[in-house]
C-alpha cells in the first residue's frame, strides 16, 4: 500500500514543509514549486494505485489499530483502495495539479508571502480531500471531512481583507457545519448499532441483516445531512454562490474535485446502506430534484459569470444526488467525474476571462472570440459539456442519470430533471453568447491567457469532450469496488437520449436566438415575468428565511437563555456568595486576636467536657 | 495525708494556675501560671502513683518535668523575640491575628 500512502504523503509533506518553514512559504515561487511537486507525486502514486487495483481486480485495504478496545471491536485507521476511491484519488490529484499550475499565472500579482500561503492552503486542501477519498471507515472520513471544510474556509476567505470574502468563508463553514452535526450523529448511531466504523463491515452487516431498522434509517439520514451541507443541497446551498468571493482557481477546485464532490462521493460510497433504506433514498431523490431545478432557475437571472457557474454546480449536484437516491450511484459517480472536468474547465475559463477584462459581469464582456480564441474555444467545449450535447462528456453521464431515474420509476422527477437540463443549456448558452460574442466591447485591453493558464484549459477541454466515451470504464471500476453495485443497469429506452438532446439543443438555440441573433428581446421577457424574476433574484428567499430564522428565532431564544443564565443561574450563585460573605463578616469578630480569649474558650470547653462527662 | 487531700491541693494549684493564665497580662506571668498548672498535674500523678504503690507514676513525672523545662525554654525564647519585634510582652498588644 506504499502507493496509497504516497498519495497522501505528497500534499501532506508539502503542507508540513510550507507550514513549518516560514522563509520557504514567504518566498513565493519556490513555495509553489514545493506544493506542485507534492501534488504531482500524489497524482503519479494515485495512477499507480489505480493501475494496480485494476490489474489485481480486487480492492486493497491496509489498516492499523488506533484505539484498542477491551470489549467489542477496536477502532482502526486505514486506507481503502478500490476502483471507486482510487479513481477518485486520481481525479482529485489531477484537478488539484491543474488548478495549482493555473494559479501560478492567475495569482502572480499576489505579494510573495500570500502567494506562498495560497499554496500552503492548497496542499492542505488536497491532502484533506485525498484522505477523505481513501478513508476506509466513517470516523476517518469524518476527520478528513472536517479538514476539507477547514481547507475550503481558508481558501474562500483567502482575501480576508475583503469583508465579503471573510463573511463568505464563515458562511460556507457554518452552513456545512450545520449538516456535519447530522453526520456526526449518524456515525454514532451506526456505530452504537453495528459496533464498527468500517465500510466493509457495515456493508456486510447490512447485507446480513444485522444492521437494520430505525438505527439504520437514522444513521443514513444523519450521514445524508452531512452530504447535504457539503454538496450544497437545498436548503444548504446558500453558501456556494457566496463562496465565489474566493480566488477563481479555488472555485474551480471546490466545484470540481473537492468539497462539493465530497458529499456525492460519500453517498456513492455508502450506496449499499442507502439501498437498504428506501425512505432516505426517496428523500435524497426528492431534494436532489428540487435542488437541481431551483438552482438552475436562479442561474437564469444571474449576471456574474462565477455565480452562474456556482448555481450550475448546485444544479448538477442535485442531478447527482437524485441519481444516488434513485439507486443509480454509478451514474452519479460518472457524472461526478465528467462534471469535475467540465466544471473545472468552465471556472478556469471564467478566471481567464476575469483576468483579461477585470469584471465578473457577463454583460460587460463581449467580442472576445478573436482576442482570446483558445479561452473561447475551451469555453465552448465546457458549455457544450455542461449542456449535455452529444458527443461531449456531459451527454453520456446525464443520459445515464436520467435513465437511472426513469428506471427507478420516478416519471415526475424525470420530467423535472429533463426541463432542468433544458434550463441548464439555456443559461449556459446565455453566459457563453453574452460573454464572448455580442456587441459590447470588453473594457480595458483584453489579452489571451498566458501558457500556465492555457495549458490546463486545453487539457480539461479535451477531457470534457472525450471523457464521456471513456465512461464505459466506470462499471469496471465498480467491479473492483468493495461494494459491487447490483443495480438494474438495463439499456435506457431510446427516447431518453433523444429527449435529453432535444432539451439541451432547445435551450442552446433559444439562448442563441435571444442573446446573439436578437430574435426576441430577453429584457422584455424579463419584464413580463417581473414578480417571478424578483423571486429568482432573491434566490427563492432561502437566504432570507435563514436570516429570519437567525434573527427572529435563534437570537430570541438565545437571548432568553442568556437572560435565564445571567439572572437565574448566576443569581443563585451570587446569592450564595453574598450570604456567605455576610455571615463571615459577622463571625469574624469572634477572632479578637488576643490569646487569652482563645484560652477562655479552651477553659470553657474543658469545663463543658468535664460537666458532660460526670454530669456534675 | 490522704489521696483525697493531695488531689484537693493539686486541683487548687491547677485552678490558681488557670486563673493566672487567663488573667495575667504579662507574657512571663502567663508562662509562670502554665508552670503552676503543670506542677498541679504532676502532683496529682505522683499522689495517685503513691497511693497505689506504683513507681511508674514517678517516672512519668520525671519525663513531664524534663518536657516542661524544654517548653519553658521555647516559651521564654518566644517572649524574648516578641519583646524585640513588637516592643512589648503584654499579651493584649500582641493581637495581629484579629479577624
Amino acid at each position: 500500500m506504499i502507493d496509497a500512502v504516497l498519495v497522501l504523503a505528497g500534499p501532506l509533506a508539502a503542507f508540513a514543509l510550507l507550514g513549518i518553514v516560514p522563509p520557504l512559504r514567504r518566498s513565493g515561487k519556490p513555495a509553489a514549486a514545493v506544493a506542485i511537486t507534492g501534488i504531482g507525486v500524489s497524482l503519479v502514486a494515485a495512477v499507480a494505485l489505480l493501475t494496480r487495483i485494476h490489474a489485481a481486480g480486487a480492492p486493497s485495504i491496509a489498516e492499523i489499530v488506533w484505539a484498542p478496545m477491551t470489549t467489542g471491536p477496536s477502532i482502526t485507521l486505514g486506507l481503502l483502495a478500490d476502483g471507486l476511491s482510487a479513481s477518485m484519488a486520481v481525479l482529485v490529484a489531477f484537478i488539484a495539479l491543474l488548478v495549482q499550475v493555473y494559479s501560478l499565472s492567475y495569482m502572480k500579482d499576489e505579494p510573495k508571502p500570500s502567494f506562498g500561503r495560497y499554496y500552503t492552503y492548497h496542499s492542505l486542501f488536497a491532502f484533506a480531500m485525498l484522505g477523505l477519498v481513501l478513508a476506509h471507515n466513517l470516523l476517518q472520513t469524518y476527520i478528513f471531512w472536517e479538514l476539507v471544510g477547514l481547507g475550503s474556509y481558508l481558501l474562500i476567505g483567502f482575501w480576508f481583507e475583503k469583508p465579503e470574502a471573510s463573511r463568505a468563508a464563515l458562511k460556507a463553514f457554518w452552513t456545512t457545519r450545520l449538516g456535519d452535526v447530522g453526520f456526526a450523529i449518524g456515525i454514532v448511531i451506526l456505530w452504537s448499532s453495528a459496533g464498527t466504523f468500517t465500510f466493509t463491515e457495515l456493508f456486510a452487516k447490512v447485507d446480513g441483516g444485522a444492521l437494520a431498522g430505525t438505527a439504520l434509517v437514522l444513521g443514513v439520514a444523519g450521514i445524508y445531512l452531512g452530504a447535504m451541507g457539503k454538496s450544497a443541497q437545498f436548503p444548504f446551498h446558500i453558501w456556494l454562490p457566496d463562496a465565489m468571493e474566493g480566488p477563481t482557481p479555488v472555485s474551480a477546485l471546490i466545484h470540481a474535485a473537492t468539497m462539493v464532490a465530497a458529499g456525492v462521493y460519500l453517498m456513492v460510497r455508502i450506496a449499499p446502506l442507502l439501498a437498504h433504506t428506501p425512505q432516505v433514498a426517496t428523500v435524497v431523490f426528492a431534494i436532489g430534484v428540487l435542488t437541481a431545478f431551483l438552482a438552475a432557475s436562479m442561474a437564469l437571472v444571474e449576471n456574474d459569470i462565477k455565480r452562474i457557474l456556482a448555481f450550475s454546480t448546485v444544479s448538477q449536484l442535485g442531478f447527482m444526488m437524485a441519481a444516488c437516491g434513485a439507486g443509480a450511484p454509478s451514474a452519479a459517480y460518472f457524472h461526478l467525474v465528467t462534471h469535475a472536468f467540465f466544471k473545472a474547465l468552465l471556472f478556469l475559463v471564467a478566471g481567464s476571462l476575469i483576468h483579461a477584462v477585470h469584471t465578473n459581469d457577463i454583460f460587460k464582456m463581449g467580442r472576445l472570440t478573436r482576442i482570446m480564441p483558445v479561452t473561447c474555444a475551451c469555453f465552448a467545449a465546457g458549455a457544450l459539456a455542461l449542456s449535455g450535447v452529444f458527443p461531449t462528456a456531459g451527454f453520456f453521464s446525464k443520459d445515464e442519470m436520467l435513465a437511472g431515474v426513469l428506471a427507478a420509476g420516478h416519471p415526475v422527477g424525470f420530467a423535472i430533471l429533463l426541463v432542468t437540463a433544458g434550463i441548464t443549456a439555456f443559461y449556459t448558452g446565455r453566459a457563453f453568447f453574452v460573454a464572448t460574442m455580442g456587441s459590447t466591447d470588453s473594457p480595458g485591453h483584453p489579452h489571451e491567457a498566458p501558457l500556465p493558464m492555457k495549458l490546463p484549459l486545453v487539457v480539461l477541454a479535451v477531457l470534457a469532450v472525450v471523457a464521456g466515451v471513456g465512461g464505459r470504464l466506470i462499471p469496471g471500476l465498480f467491479a473492483t469496488s468493495i461494494a459491487p453495485l447490483a443495480e438494474a443497469h438495463g439499456h435506457a429506452p431510446f427516447f431518453v437520449p433523444a429527449l435529453a438532446t432535444v432539451s439541451a439543443l432547445a435551450g442552446l438555440v433559444l439562448a442563441y436566438v435571444g442573446y446573439e441573433r436578437r430574435g426576441f428581446d430577453p429584457a422584455a421577457v424579463r419584464r413580463s415575468f417581473g414578480p417571478l424574476v424578483t423571486v429568482l433574484e432573491r434566490r427563492w428567499y432561502v437566504d432570507d428565511v435563514f436570516e429570519g430564522v437567525y434573527r427572529f428565532v435563534y437570537l430570541k431564544v438565545s437571548n432568553a437563555i442568556g437572560w435565564f443564565d445571567r439572572f437565574i443561574v448566576d443569581g443563585v450563585v451570587n446569592a450564595v456568595t453574598w450570604g456567605t460573605w455576610l455571615g463571615a463578616g459577622r463571625l469574624r469578630t469572634l477572632q479578637s486576636g488576643r490569646v487569652q480569649d482563645a484560652l477562655y474558650a479552651t477553659a470553657f470547653g474543658l469545663v463543658l467536657i468535664v460537666w458532660l462527662a460526670w454530669g456534675w | 495525708m490522704t489521696l483525697g487531700n493531695l488531689l484537693v491541693v493539686a486541683a487548687g494549684v491547677f485552678a490558681i494556675g488557670l486563673f493566672g493564665v487567663l488573667a495575667r497580662r504579662h507574657a512571663i506571668g502567663v508562662l509562670l501560671s502554665i508552670e503552676l498548672m503543670f506542677n498541679a498535674v504532676n502532683l496529682a500523678i505522683v499522689a495517685i502513683a503513691w497511693s497505689k504503690g506504683l513507681i511508674v507514676g514517678v517516672v512519668l513525672v520525671m519525663f513531664g518535668i524534663a518536657i516542661t523545662v524544654a517548653e519553658i525554654a521555647v516559651g521564654l525564647a518566644l517572649v524574648l523575640l516578641a519583646s524585640r519585634v513588637a516592643k512589648s510582652v503584654v499579651l493584649d498588644d500582641l493581637s495581629e491575628l484579629k479577624g
